[in-house]
């Protein structure tokens, strides 16, 4: 008797079909916070901040109540929402550009202030909707569309390391950065994720991910090679981990 | 059995889970998905799939709907 080990979330829509470009990696970013919420039992409660860029789809294809922020101001939103309504579980799903761009300082503030949120970050190293530009988490050395010679500290100084940042901040609960570059790793990030939510039903604080993702299309590469570089170049600078998790100092 | 189900209509022709699957059961067919993509198609005539659902994990576009393990 053959048991089912896959299946599609319930917390996708049926029939869900992703807008996205072939081999990019918010479709299993997005699945992986579905199967989540899912395996949490938040479907009925949960309340996405949606943000600005390719993540904004994220509310065509989770089967949650949404509302969408301006650019940047998703935990802002969010903060309001769960202040609000302390019941429900709230979380951001957002880029990096709009977390640590144009957001920064909403999502560096909800964490000093231990907001009781959950946030994901994807971080692709380029502003991907808007078709390439140089982004706060560009790599040095990375030609994009406004850096057409590589970026250089001198004209446009160094990338952002969020997962980090987070947790420096006292309001933290949680904080890890992970990678979608191989199977072994997404199921690690599934399990951040769901550290990242637990905090904020166990009411410890502000909970985050970082997730390390591809984007063959602006990076004008296949997705096999796209994931390459993942491994290869962003990890070297992007080291994934738990940078802070208060839930095993309390328990340890 | 271990069997895999495949929503060639939501296949974008990544081929990610061509390169994924330990057993190589995953093949790039001559069909074209109203995508106008080239769709993965799974031939497993000696039953070796091991059900471990590396292609459904990976895959980025939920064409991989179902793995069963058994």
């Amino acid at each position: 008797m053959a048991t089912q080990v896959f299946k599609i979330p319930e917390t996708l829509r049926k029939n869900a079909k992703y807008t996205f470009c072939p081999g990019c990696d918010h479709g299993v970013a997005i699945r992986l916070v579905a199967e989540v919420l899912d395996e949490l039992g938040l479907k009925d409660k949960a309340i996405l901040a949606a943000s600005i860029g390719c993540s904004v789809t994220s509310y065509d294809f989770l089967n949650v109540d949404a509302l969408e922020a301006p650019h940047g101001r998703a935990l802002a939103e969010a903060t309001g929402i769960k202040r609000a309504l302390p019941d429900k579980f709230v979380f951001t799903y957002q880029g990096d550009g709009d977390f640590a761009s144009i957001g920064l300082a909403e999502s560096m503030h909800a964490a000093l202030r231990g907001e009781n949120l959950s946030a994901i970050c994807i971080n692709n190293t380029t502003y991907g909707m808007t078709g390439g530009q140089l982004g706060p988490t560009t790599l040095m050395g990375q030609v994009t569309t406004t850096s057409p010679s590589g970026r250089n500290a001198e004209y446009y100084g160094y990338p952002i390391k969020i997962a980090e940042h987070i947790a420096l901040c006292d309001g933290t609960a949680f904080s890890a950065r992970v990678s979608l570059d191989s199977v072994p790793n997404i199921r690690k990030a599934k399990q951040a994720i769901k550290k990242a939510f637990e905090v904020q039903i166990k009411g410890l604080g502000f909970g985050f991910v970082e997730i390390l993702s591809s984007c063959p299309t602006n990076w004008r590469m296949t997705p096999d090679k796209a994931h390459e570089r993942v491994r290869t170049e962003m990890i070297e600078v992007f080291k994934p981990g738990i940078y802070k998790d208060i839930t095993t100092e309390i328990e340890g | 059995m271990s069997n895999i189900v495949i929503d060639s209509d939501k296949c974008k022709a990544c081929y990610l889970c061509v390169k994924e699957c330990p057993k190589n059961l995953i093949k790039i067919s001559n069909k074209t998905n109203n995508l106008g993509n080239k769709v993965v198609e799974f031939c497993d005539p000696n039953k070796e799939c091991l059900g471990c659902a590396m292609c459904a994990t990976r895959c980025p576009d939920l064409a991989i709907t179902e793995v069963y393990k058994g």
